[in-house]
């Protein structure tokens, strides 16, 4: 498969103690659901992305469990308050095992 | 409106016939998947309340492929009480799973994503707390084209 591409904006980078941080990542994937037939009339097998996490400095703070109704190049948004400085470690893993990783830095002061 | 509330109210006391073991199929009979019992599943058999959560979707998608979907939880947040998942369900869809969120400690308790539609349906998210009481709210979306296979 084509190298998928994460994409990842948080709305800052350098943030207080007790601030909210949103979280907008993008992924480029197919999301075959495994209910589509292709031209010769044969079910195209289910590939999706089953699993997003996002991680600080290894600790979860946001996971997503996605299933085939999910759309094409699943896009996930979410919000937290971060408690210390660190490494943001995105992970997105599909049917096939393909892991996609991607990191962000954030300062909290 | 009021086909809404008769949804809702359809759906809050199917769930608990089935949790209580009285087993009779819960829901109405246009859903073409198993819904009722995914709901149970996450629930642990315990009885969502209609309340504290809000779904948001368009009232009209014209492409039923990538529909924007919101989804929060009202409230405070507790130590002892604090959101830990949300369960978004299609129960038109072939599947009715739609997407599951994780929430931590560190979580604002909302989150957002695109969905796939099959059809016109009301969409139903299900809040479970850390406590192990559950909240869901229930939302109709009429779709034009239909997203799913195809």
């Amino acid at each position: 498969m084509a190298e998928i591409k994460p994409r990842i904006r948080l709305d800052k980078k350098d943030v207080k103690k007790g601030d909210t941080v949103e979280v907008k990542t993008l992924v480029s994937h197919d999301m075959e659901t495994g209910l589509r037939h292709d031209a010769d009339g044969k079910l195209v097998p289910r590939l999706i992305i089953n699993k997003f996490t996002c991680e600080l400095n290894g600790k979860l703070v946001f996971e997503c469990d996605p299933e085939s109704a999910v759309s094409a190049n699943p896009y996930f948004q979410f919000k937290f308050k971060p408690e210390e400085s660190g490494t943001l470690k995105f992970t997105w893993i599909d049917d096939a095992g393909t892991t996609t990783e991607a990191t962000e830095t954030i300062k909290v002061s | 409106m009021s086909h809404a509330l008769n949804r809702r109210q359809a759906l809050a006391v199917g769930a608990g016939a089935c949790a209580a073991g009285l087993g009779f199929a819960a829901g109405p009979a246009l859903a073409v998947n198993d819904y009722a019992e995914e709901i149970i599943k996450f629930t642990g058999g315990n009885k969502p309340v209609g309340a504290r959560v809000k779904l948001d979707l368009p009232e009209l998608a014209e492409n039923g492929n990538t529909v924007s979907m919101a989804v929060k939880v009202d409230g405070a947040m507790t130590a002892e009480s604090h959101l830990e998942e949300i369960l978004v369900l299609a129960p038109n869809n072939p599947n009715a799973r739609v997407v599951r969120f994780r929430f931590s400690p560190m979580s604002v308790p909302e989150a957002a994503t695109r969905i796939r539609l099959a059809e016109s349906q009301n969409v139903i998210a299900v809040a479970k707390m850390s406590d192990g009481t559950c909240f869901f709210t229930a939302r109709e979306i009429k779709v034009t084209i239909g997203g799913c296979g195809g």
